[in-house]
Order: C-alpha cells, then sequence, then structure tokens
C-alpha cells in the first residue's frame, strides 16, 4: 500500500467529480459517495500505518556527514537488539513533464510523517462527513457541500503524500479553493463571502512567499523539485547559506499566511462564517496544518537556513511564541463560542510553529496529532451545541446545557482537559514534549512563553465552557441532545483526545510515535528527540490546573477584579485593544487592501486614461491637427489657391474691363485716338 | 516750297473730322468726318508726293478714294439698317454691343 | 499520404478562403445555409488540423514539418515557405478550435446589426489571417497573414461593437497598424543586412553573424515595437480594453485567444532566433515593461466597474507574465510562455464568452447591478467560477503553468542577464498572482455571490444553452486537461523551444 499511496487522495478526487456532476440524482444527495471515498480512504491509510509500523528500520546515513551524522548514526545503527531506527521512506514517481533537459517527476513519498498525516485527515475528514450528513440536512447546497469536502480532503492528501514541492504546491493551493468554497458556503450573504475572500487572499498573499522559495530551492538543489533532494542538499551545504535562509524565510512567509500565524491569523476567526464542519477540518486536520506540515516536510531547509541546533531566537520560534499569546489573549474576549476555538486553534498552530522553531521536530508534529483529534472533537461539539441552540453566541443564547446535553458535555470536557494539557490526556503529552525541547534546547525564553500559554490555555477554555454548560440556560426554545450521526463522531473524538498522547508514552522502550515518525532528515540534521522531563511535565499540569482553577474562580465564582475595566482607564484601553484584534482588521483590510483597491488602483487607472490613453489619444488629437492644418491652410488654401486664383484673376480683371466695353462706336474711336495720341506722344518723346 | 500750307490745311481738315467723329451723333454726318479724315491724309498724301518730286503719294491718294467709297458704301448700309431697326440714327442709342 | 504533408498546411490556410467564397456566392436571406456553410468550412479546416495533428513528428518538434516552399514575389526573393514545429503546433490547433467554438457560439445570438453573413465571412477571413501567421516561414508572408487579421476585426468592432465602437475600432487599427509600420522597417532591414533574403530559417542561420551588435539593437526595436503593441505589453496596451469592450463578444474571443498571440509568436518565432544577441540586450527591459504590466494591469482591473472590461485588463496582466517567460530566455522561461500563450487562450476565451453571455442575459456589464447569478443561473456561475479559478493560476488548471514557471525561472534567467533584476522581477510578479486572486474573486463575489439585485430579481434568467454547453465544454476541458497533464503541452514545445534557447546556453 505504501508504495500505491496515491490511490488514497485519487479516492476523493474521484468522488469530487462524481459527487458534482451525479450527486443531486443519489438518493443521498451525494454523501454517500464522499463517505465511501473517505473511508476506503481511511482503511487504506490504516493499512499504510501497519505497514509502515511493521517496515524494518532499513535506512543508513550517508557517511559523507560526520559532524551532523554522529547523533543521527547512533539512533539508525541497530546497536545490539536495539529497537527499530529511522526507516527509508518509500517513493514512487512517475514523469509529469519535461522541460528543457529537467524532468518534473510526480509521485508519492512515504514516510512516517505523511503516513501519520494521512491517517489524521482520513480519519477527521470521515467524521466530519459522517457529522455533516445531520448537521447540514437539508441545507440546499448539501450535494455542493459533500463535493467540496471531498475536495480538500483530497487537496490535504495530496499535499501530505506529495514527493515533490510542486504537488505540495497543487495541494496547497486546491485547500486553498476548498477553503474559499466551504467558507464561502452560504453566499448569499455578504459576510459570508467577504470572509471567503478574505481567508483566500490572505493565504495567496502568503504564498508569494511560497512560491518564492519553492522557485529558489528548486533552481539551488539543481533544477529539481524533489523534496528529499531538497533536503539533504540544504542541510549538506552543497547550497550556499545565504540561498537557504532566503529560501526559509520566503516559506515562512507561506506559513505564517496558511497557518494563521501573527500577523496574517486575521483570516481564521472570519472563517468561522463557513459551516461549523468545515471548521472543524480546516481546523484539525487540513488546511492550517498544512503550513505547519511545510515547515516539517522541509526541515532541512529551515533548519540550516534558520540555523535552529545554535538555540538563539530564530524567525520561526518568534513567530511561533507570539502567536501563543497574541491569540490566547483574544481568546479570553471572544462570546462566540467558535471564535474562542479559532483562536485557541491559532495558538496551538502557534506551539507546533514554536516547536518546529525550537528544533523540537517531533513535539511538533505529535502536537498536530493530538490537536487534531481534541480540536476536531470541540468544533463538532460547538457545532453540535449549536445546532441545538441555534446559534453560536455563548453570552446570550448557552448556559447550563450540562444537563440537556450530557454526552456533548462529557466530550466537550474531554477535549477542553486535554486541550488544557491535564494528564493524562493527549494534549498533555504533546504539550511537554514541546516544552521539554524548547529547555533542552537552549531556548529558555520560549519555555516561559510555553508555560504562560499554558496557562492561558487552560483558563480560556474553562471560561468557555462554563459558559457554555453551566449557569442557567439563557437561550430559547429547549435544547435537547443531537442525534446519533452527531454523537457518534463525538465519542469516538473523545476516546481518541483521551488515548490519542499515549502513543508516545515516556516509558521504555515505548515513545513509539517518534520512532514511527522521525524521517533520514532528523537522522541527517541530528534533530534531537528528548526523553520525558518529570520536572516540566509537573509544570506543565499545575499551569494547567492553575489556568483551570483561575478560570474557574474568576468566572464561575465571580472572584477576582471583576468590573476592572470600568475603574481603570488603562484596563479599559487594554480591552479595547482586544476587542478590535489589535487593530491588525484594519491595517490589512482597510489600510492595506483598502488602499490597494481603492486609491491605488483606481490612481493606476487614473493613470491608464488620463496619461497612457491621453498620450495615444493625443497623439491622434496632434495628426488630426496637422492633417486639419495641412488640409485647410497648405492644401486648399495654398496650392489649390493658385490654381483657383488663376480662374479668380481672370474673371476679376474681366469684369474690370468690361467697363471699357460700353458698345458706343464712337467711345471706341475716342479711345482710338487716345491711344494714337498716347502712341505718338511716346514715339517723339523717345525715339 | 509752301509745305506747310498743305500740311496745316490736312490738320484742319483731320481734326475737323475728328471732332465729327466723336461728338456728333449723326451717323451720317460721322461717316461724312471719316471721309474729311481721308481727306486730309489724301492732301498730306499728295503734298508729300509734290514735295519730294514723286508721284507715288498720288497713287496711294487714289487708293485712299477708292477705298473711301467703299467704306461710305458699307457704312452706309449699316446706318440704313440701324434705321430700319431704330427709327433713329442716332449712335449713342447703339450700344448692342456693350460687354 | 505524400500529397497531405505537402499539402496540409496549404489547405489549413486557404480551406477557410475558399469557404468565404462559397459564403460570398450565397444569397443574404439565407442564413442556414451561411451559417452551415460557414460551420462545415471551419470542420473541414480543423479536421485539416487534426490530420495534422496525427502526423506531426512529436520527436521532431524541433524541426519545421509539412514545409512548402516555393516561388511567390521572386523580385524581392519572398518565398511562399510554410512549415510548422512544436511552437507553432499547439497555437495552430487552438485557432483552429477556437474558430469552431465561435461560429457554434454565435448560431443563434448574432450581434446587432445581425448580419451573419458578413460577420462570418470576417470570421473566415480572421482564420485564414491566424492559420497563415502561425505556419508563415517567410517574413513577408508572415507580415502579409499578420496585417490580413487587421480588417476583419476592425470591421467586427466598427461594425458589431458597444456604443463607442468607431472609437475603439480606429483606435485599434491604427494602434497596430503603427506598429507593424516599425516591425516592416525591422523585416526590410534584415533583408538588405542580412543577405537579402525573407526567409526564417535562413536568417535565423546568417542574420546574427551577418549584423553588427548595434544595428541589431535597432532592428530588435523595431520588431519589438511591433509585437509588444499586438501583445500587448504596457505601455502600448490602451487599445486592448476599448477594443474588448466594445468587440462583439466573439470578436473578444478570437482577439483574446488568438491574435494577441500573434505579438508573442512573433518574439518565440522571428524576434529572438533571429537576433539572439539583441534580444539578450533587450530582455531586462522586456521584463521589466512584463512586470510592471503584471502589476499595472490587475491595478486596472480592481478600479473597473465594467465587467468586460475588467476582464480585458487581466489580458494584459496575464500576457506580462507570458512576456517574463519570454525575456528570461530559458527552456523553461519560453516553455511556460507558450503553455501561457494557449491557457490564456482557453481561460480569458471562456470568461468572454461567460461575460458575453451574462450580458446577454442581463443587458449589463455593470458590477453593481449584477449578483447572485449563482441562484439565477447556477451553471453559468459555476463556469465562470471555474474560469476564474483558472485564471488566476490555481495548480491543475491550464494558468498555473504559465505563470508560475515563468516566476520561477526568472529567478534563473539565461546567462548573462542580471540575476538581481530578475529576481526582483520574480518577487514583483509573485505579488501579481495575489493582485489576480483580489480583482477575480472579487469580480466572482460581486457577480454571483449574493442575491440577486431587485430589477432581475424577477427576471427569468435562462441557464447555459446548448450552443452554448457545445462551443464551452471543449475549453473547460482543455484547461482541465491541460492542468492536470502538462505534458501534452511542453511535450510538443519542448524540443523546439530548446533549439531556440541553445543560442543562450539553454
Amino acid at each position: 500500500m505504501l508504495e500505491n499511496a496515491w490511490i488514497i487522495p485519487a479516492l476523493p478526487v474521484t468522488s469530487f467529480f462524481l459527487i458534482l456532476f451525479f450527486g443531486k440524482r443519489l438518493p443521498g444527495k451525494g454523501h454517500e459517495l464522499g463517505i465511501a471515498a473517505v473511508g476506503i480512504a481511511f482503511i487504506l491509510s490504516c493499512v499504510c500505518v501497519s505497514q509502515w509500523v511493521a517496515k524494518p528500520a532499513d535506512y543508513h546515513p550517508p557517511a559523507a556527514h560526520e559532524a551532523s551524522a554522529t547523533t543521527g548514526e547512533a539512533s539508525a545503527a541497530p546497536e545490539g537488539g536495539e529497537e527499530e531506527g529511522i526507516r527509508q521512506p518509500v517513493v514512487h514517481e512517475v514523469t509529469w513533464f519535461e522541460t528543457g533537459d529537467t524532468t518534473v517527476k510526480v509521485g508519492t513519498h512515504m514516510d512516517g510523517l505523511a503516513v501519520m498525516l494521512v491517517f489524521t485527515v482520513t480519519l477527521i475528514s470521515l467524521l466530519v462527513h459522517i457529522f455533516s450528513t445531520n448537521y447540514m440536512h437539508g441545507d440546499r447546497r448539501y450535494t455542493h457541500f459533500f463535493a467540496a469536502l471531498s475536495l480538500f480532503t483530497a487537496g490535504m492528501l495530496i499535499m501530505v503524500t506529495s514527493s515533490t514541492t510542486l504537488l505540495l504546491l497543487v495541494g496547497w493551493e486546491m485547500m486553498g479553493l476548498c477553503s474559499f468554497m466551504l467558507i464561502g458556503h452560504w453566499w448569499e450573504e455578504q459576510k459570508n463571502s467577504d470572509a471567503a475572500l478574505k481567508a483566500f487572499f490572505t493565504t495567496r498573499t502568503g504564498d508569494i512567499g511560497l512560491l518564492v522559495g519553492l522557485s529558489i530551492l528548486f533552481v539551488a538543489a539543481g533544477n529539481t523539485f524533489e523534496i528529499s533532494t531538497i533536503n539533504s542538499k540544504a542541510l549538506s551545504g552543497d547550497i550556499a547559506h545565504g540561498v537557504v535562509l532566503a529560501a526559509a524565510a520566503a516559506l515562512l512567509c507561506a506559513v505564517i499566511g496558511k497557518s494563521a500565524q501573527f500577523p496574517l491569523h486575521t483570516w481564521l476567526p472570519d472563517a468561522m462564517a463557513g459551516p461549523t464542519p468545515v471548521s472543524a477540518l480546516i481546523h484539525a486536520a487540513t488546511m492550517v496544518v498544512a503550513g505547519v506540515y511545510l515547515v516539517a516536510r522541509l526541515y532541512g531547509v529551515f533548519w540550516s537556513g534558520f540555523s535552529i541546533a545554535n538555540g538563539t531566537v530564530n524567525p520561526l520560534a518568534a513567530v511561533g511564541g507570539i502567536t501563543i499569546i497574541i491569540a490566547a489573549l483574544l481568546a479570553f474576549v471572544q462570546s462566540d463560542i467558535k471564535k474562542v476555538l479559532a483562536y485557541s486553534t491559532v495558538s496551538q498552530l502557534g506551539y507546533m510553529v514554536m516547536a518546529l522553531g525550537v528544533g523540537a521536530w517531533t513535539a511538533g508534529i505529535f502536537h498536530l496529532f493530538t490537536h487534531a483529534m481534541f480540536k476536531g472533537l470541540l468544533f463538532l461539539g460547538a457545532g453540535s451545541v449549536s445546532h441545538a441552540v441555534h446559534s453560536f453566541d455563548m453570552k446570550k443564547d448557552m448556559g447550563g446545557l450540562k444537563k440537556h446535553m450530557p454526552v456533548t458535555f462529557w466530550t466537550f470536557v474531554i477535549g477542553s482537559l486535554a486541550l488544557a494539557g491535564i494528564p493524562p490526556l493527549a494534549g498533555f503529552w504533546s504539550k511537554d514534549e514541546i516544552l521539554v525541547g524548547a529547555s533542552e534546547n537552549g531556548y529558555k525564553f520560549f519555555l516561559i512563553v510555553g508555560l504562560v500559554g499554558a496557562f492561558m490555555t487552560a483558563c480560556y477554555m474553562t471560561r468557555c465552557v462554563y459558559l457554555t454548560f453551566f449557569g442557567e440556560y439563557r437561550g430559547h426554545g429547549h435544547p435537547h441532545e443531537s442525534p446519533i450521526a452527531i454523537t457518534a463522531p463525538l465519542v469516538v473524538l473523545g476516546v481518541m483526545a483521551v488515548v490519542a498522547g499515549w502513543v508516545n508514552f515516556p516509558a521504555h522502550a515505548a515513545e513509539w510515535f517518534g520512532k514511527w515518525t522521525e524521517n533520514e532528515v532528523f537522522a541527517v540534521a541530528g534533530v534531537q528527540s528528548h526523553k520525558f522531563a518529570p520536572g516540566l511535565a509537573f509544570a506543565g499540569f499545575l499551569m494547567g490546573v492553575g489556568g483551570i482553577a483561575a478560570g474557574w474562580a474568576y468566572y464561575a465564582r465571580n472572584w477576582g477584579p471583576h468590573r476592572l475595566t470600568e475603574r481603570s482607564k488603562p484596563a479599559l484601553r487594554g480591552y479595547v485593544f482586544l476587542e478590535n484584534k489589535y487593530y491588525l482588521d484594519y491595517i490589512e483590510t482597510d489600510l492595506v487592501v483598502g488602499s490597494i483597491k481603492g486609491p491605488i488602483a483606481r490612481g493606476a487607472y487614473w493613470i491608464n486614461q488620463q496619461i497612457l490613453d491621453a498620450v495615444v489619444n493625443g497623439a491622434a488629437t496632434v495628426s488630426r491637427a496637422v492633417a486639419r492644418f495641412t488640409y485647410d491652410y497648405i492644401d486648399q488654401k495654398g496650392v489649390d489657391g493658385i490654381v483657383n486664383g488663376a480662374g479668380v484673376g481672370a474673371e476679376e480683371g474681366g469684369s474690370v474691363l468690361r467697363v471699357l466695353q460700353t458698345g458706343r462706336v464712337q467711345q471706341y474711336a475716342a479711345f482710338l485716338f487716345g491711344g494714337v495720341v498716347l502712341l505718338g506722344g511716346a514715339l517723339i518723346l523717345f525715339a | 516750297m509752301y509745305l506747310n500750307q498743305f500740311l496745316f490745311l490736312a490738320a484742319f481738315l483731320f481734326c475737323v473730322g475728328v471732332y465729327g467723329v466723336l461728338a456728333r451723333k449723326n451717323g451720317v454726318l460721322v461717316l461724312m468726318s471719316v471721309e474729311l479724315i481721308l481727306n486730309a491724309v489724301n492732301v498730306n498724301l499728295v503734298a508729300f508726293g509734290a514735295f519730294h518730286n514723286t508721284v507715288v503719294g498720288q497713287v496711294f491718294a487714289l487708293f485712299v478714294i477708292a477705298i473711301a467709297a467703299a467704306e461710305v458704301g458699307v457704312g452706309l448700309a449699316i446706318v440704313l439698317l440701324i434705321y430700319r431697326n431704330k427709327h433713329s440714327i442716332d449712335l449713342s442709342e447703339v450700344d448692342i454691343m456693350k460687354g | 499520404m505524400d500529397w497531405f504533408d505537402s499539402w496540409a498546411l496549404t489547405l489549413a490556410i486557404f480551406v477557410p478562403a475558399a469557404g468565404l467564397v462559397v459564403v460570398g456566392f450565397l444569397p443574404r436571406g439565407q442564413e442556414t445555409a451561411i451559417k452551415a456553410v460557414t460551420l462545415l468550412t471551419t470542420i473541414l479546416t480543423a479536421a485539416v488540423g487534426v490530420g495534422i495533428l496525427t502526423r506531426f513528428d512529436y520527436d521532431a518538434a524541433n524541426t519545421l514539418q509539412f514545409t512548402v516552399n516555393r516561388t511567390w514575389i521572386p523580385v524581392i526573393n519572398s518565398r511562399y515557405h510554410v512549415g510548422i514545429d512544436g511552437i507553432s503546433l499547439p497555437l495552430l490547433a487552438l485557432s483552429m478550435l477556437i474558430t469552431i467554438l465561435c461560429v457554434v457560439y454565435s448560431w443563434d445570438h448574432f450581434p446587432e446589426p445581425h448580419n451573419p453573413k458578413a460577420f462570418l465571412m470576417l470570421l473566415l477571413i480572421l482564420e485564414v489571417g491566424m492559420n497563415g501567421t502561425f505556419c508563415s516561414q517567410d517574413l513577408i508572408l508572415f507580415f502579409v497573414f499578420f496585417e490580413l487579421v487587421l480588417l476583419p476585426m476592425y470591421f467586427m468592432i466598427g461594425v458589431w461593437g458597444g456604443p463607442n465602437r468607431q472609437y475603439a475600432s480606429i483606435k485599434f487599427f491604427l494602434f497596430t497598424l503603427f506598429g507593424s509600420a516599425l516591425m516592416i522597417l525591422g523585416f526590410l532591414a534584415l533583408y538588405f543586412r542580412a543577405g537579402e533574403t525573407f526567409d526564417i530559417p535562413t536568417l535565423i542561420q546568417t542574420a546574427s553573424g551577418a549584423i553588427p551588435h548595434n544595428v541589431q539593437l535597432w532592428i530588435f526595436g523595431g520588431l519589438f515595437m511591433g509585437f509588444a503593441i499586438k501583445v500587448p505589453m504596457f505601455p502600448f496596451h490602451t487599445w486592448l480594453p476599448d477594443a474588448h469592450t466594445e468587440a462583439p463578444t466573439v470578436g473578444s474571443v478570437i482577439l483574446a485567444a488568438i491574435l494577441l498571440k500573434l505579438g508573442t509568436y512573433g518574439f518565440v518565432r522571428i524576434a529572438i532566433p533571429i537576433l539572439p544577441e539583441a534580444a539578450k540586450s533587450w530582455a531586462p527591459w522586456i521584463g521589466g515593461l512584463a512586470v510592471v504590466g503584471i502589476i499595472y494591469g490587475a491595478l486596472g482591473c480592481l478600479a473597473q466597474r465594467d465587467m468586460k472590461r475588467l476582464i480585458a485588463f487581466s489580458s494584459v496582466a496575464h500576457m506580462g507574465f507570458v512576456m517574463l517567460g519570454i525575456a528570461t530566455l530559458t527552456t523553461f522561461g519560453l516553455n511556460a510562455a507558450l503553455f501561457g500563450m494557449v491557457a490564456h487562450g482557453l481561460i480569458t476565451g471562456m470568461l468572454f464568452f461567460c461575460a458575453g453571455s451574462i450580458q446577454e442575459r442581463f443587458h449589463t456589464r455593470e458590477l453593481s447591478r449584477l449578483g447572485g447569478l449563482l441562484v439565477q443561473a447556477p451553471r453559468l456561475g459555476w463556469i465562470l467560477g471555474f474560469c476564474a479559478m483558472a485564471s488566476l493560476g490555481l495548480p491543475g488548471l491550464a494558468g498555473f503553468w504559465g505563470e508560475f514557471p515563468a516566476i520561477l525561472s526568472s529567478y534563473q534567467p539565461a546567462a548573462g542577464l542580471s540575476v538581481g533584476w530578475f529576481r526582483t522581477f520574480m518577487v514583483i510578479a509573485s505579488i501579481g498572482t495575489v493582485f489576480a486572486a483580489g480583482y477575480l474573486l472579487w469580480m466572482y463575489q460581486r457577480t454571483a455571490f449574493g442575491t440577486p439585485k431587485d430589477e432581475f430579481a424577477k427576471a427569468h434568467i435562462h441557464d447555459v444553452h446548448v450552443p452554448e454547453w457545445i462551443a464551452w465544454a471543449p475549453l473547460l476541458v482543455l484547461i482541465l486537461i491541460l492542468g492536470v497533464f502538462p505534458n501534452l503541452l511542453f511535450g510538443i514545445t519542448n524540443d523546439a523551444v530548446k533549439s531556440v534557447t541553445a543560442a543562450f546556453g539553454g
């Protein structure tokens, strides 16, 4: 199956077209095709997982790089019956096209990272499909919704299985398209289509970096899009450090756009305009994790470009760290349950990016894995709640839902606890590994950021759970538990949110996750994976519990400095600053986009019409004026004037002489004599 | 020789003739004045011929007389026709040649 | 089939002319007969095209095939020399395809003042000119066909166009003619400086050796003006929005799909191979104007209120990508440019079809009055969305292969070109892709999303008609297929492009 992994993305692509063209005629309006395709893909990905786990550790790092490979070789070389080392990726490629003497290939590159993501994506997507059959029931574009879900899944699967950066780009942009389609699913309202456009533009802005970065890497790695070649050349020093740094910086832009990192995170909360299952899919398994995946996949480039091994501040870690805090703060002031979760996702993506930035590769993608489970759960839970109360507003329409919706409540609580990092749930293990990585690799500052973030995460999730499920019901009508199609995915994900962290359980000879996913880049670069550190784990646990306690005390027990904003000017200002989301939306939407769309575009068009076109029209006007002058003055009055003048002169002269022709004989005779006299006089005078 | 006297006579005749041609309205009178002019020329021709002791002048004078006769014939015929058309021989009324 | 090899191109060029004569003898009233004969003519031409496609030797795509070389005007040593290689073949095929689709599309809705006979005759003249240009291997022959297309397009805009048609048609005609005048000067200079021949393959061999460098620069300048106006490159583009806005739908489609390609084709076929040295000196300027065009065209789009004018401006931006690819003088860049030409022909042609159909249904192209197309005509809305996505260069659709490789190859232009400049161009062009997304989606949002405006809320809007399906389906399918299997096109052009770029070290 690892050889023929192309089938996995091919299935949802096929179902996309089938649903699009035949979906409406089917009894289930197309959802059966989507579920079947993704279901089969899920089964195949399970086969992939088992084959990958069963695969022997057959990778041997090249001997050329002694310096960096020492640690790698230690983990790769089987030492006296030690557990498996790193597995050789399974690559299967065909020629896509040729240009010049360069052959561009297309194919699949299956290694631990890809297999893990294929599993995660197909699982979440399958559950989202099932959830949507009920949640979206009766929607007027039900069929199109499932078609787009299929294509979305396909895009992510293409991206994670791709062996070349070019195909990766294809998957990346396909997701951009699908997010556009799905966020704008209810496009009758301007708000929704605006959000869809914003998502597309913002990620596309980041994609400038992707286009540039991939171009740099294509040339630098010797006219190839091969990811493995790019990684190994970036690590071996075949590419000058400046070039790798430029490429890494460019790709970071793409990551910031796609993974909603500061300062391009603004599209993600707006993307809540889409249907809730879509949010779950976007946040848990596709789209936003694409950026994190890009870093993990091209880790060689980032590792040597940003000199991550040096343990100083680097852009990747800095962006992640800033995003953790910035987004977590925003989560406190939201009243829309989905927006709380959205900012939480932004914050957690910050964790992943920071983890990769501090050199904790395994921790980063482990967090990606666990986060997919509990964030998918939380979003579907929010969907279930809104299904019952027909609103997303926690403050106005929710509260006290604990007794009305027990399944939703318990699964949501499990998800929240996992997110808050309470052992033994999934989030605890992955978050702890990130903290250990930051600490061990010398990024002490980011350790503190991580701990503060953990506290804040726990705190705002407590607020969210309290407002939604505790207290008195503030909405209208009678909320009731959702049907099985909705609760079943919740339960499945609830179980996953509990157990997902155990795959890297820090026992002797366990920590399977690291062993399965760590790839040859990891070995060549000498990335360290760290053992479980009880002290830090305890600190993280304390932060989680402390956050929950603080949140509970403040929101449920009403302790602490309430109404601070009414008493203190600075606090009010800070609150307003947060309410306005740091004014980033104003800067981006109104200042940058507004000015390009408005004055700058109009200015350019003005230049076009008033200057460039005026030159053209001016040239025409001038030549017409010259022509008129030539015709009027030179031709009509000059050349033709001479001709006409001859005639006119003859006529005028005739009419003058005519006066003499009186017809009277005697007058003629008088002229005759006068003439004779004159002639005679002249004869006398001059002769 | 008394050439001067002849020349004076001829000049006088010529002037009378010119006056008649230019000033008189009667067509017949104009024709007669033309005869005077011609005769003035004849006087001159004969006088100069005698003065130079040659007969060429007299020969020319004879020619002039003959032509004058013809001219008067034609002229009187024209005057007759004018009279027939206009019942007048006043030349000032004849301006059909006006341009 | 030897007769076919020697007659194929002549047939491809002159079958439409024969059809033209037949249509000319039909009385004006017999519209069905006129349409049938025209359709038959275009299909026959395309059949010849299919024959060419099947008998073309793809392994020798860098050599001229189906050549005919006969005496034409001995006095100036100009010959009837036609032939095609991998560069011309896709464009020739595109021209044949688009003409058929235009006949089909206009089957039931000829623009005012109707008169199908004259309209279709002009269309056939256009096809003669277009096919001839892509086949010519002699400068004078090329010039004749190149100019031949001006006249029918002039009448098409001037007679069947919109309210401002006279201004637009005259502007189009004079502007392009101005460029042609400089171009023919360049041709004459080549003729006198490089051995008194107009034969393109011969000139490729001899010209760069025979002409001193500074003269080459001037000659290239003349050719540049001729082709750049046709492309059109910034700042010679101002005829384009007017011509497109006023032209009837079919005119716009042909203009966008084929006529603009004559300019870029001229660069690849004539200017660059014959004068490689001069091309190298000019390349940074061409690249610079190309990226200015990309950004500038996009800004122009953002300022539009008229849908068709917006698409017209987008052509300026897209042809900027094509010219950027050409300016890199690399194999990948030129391949991308050729791909971009075909892709732009398909996609923008399709967008103009959509704009025409929307205008026909709503009698307006004002973006502010449109809206909710997806509610009233969902299929048309989907097609428009598909084309917008293809046009903004979404990977997996044809537009991507003209755009990304052009950006990529400007990172590493041909040896000897300023790397610094071209990398700057690369970044600017990448920013242009965001702008492209901006104006296209913004247009899409305002036409397709939302609910219909009050004035059209009650109107009965037809979804896509049968003739429209027939005319559009091939384009839509090709956009997708070429996007997924780019080798269909790269495979044809690559060898021919390699022989062009050999002069620049690949």
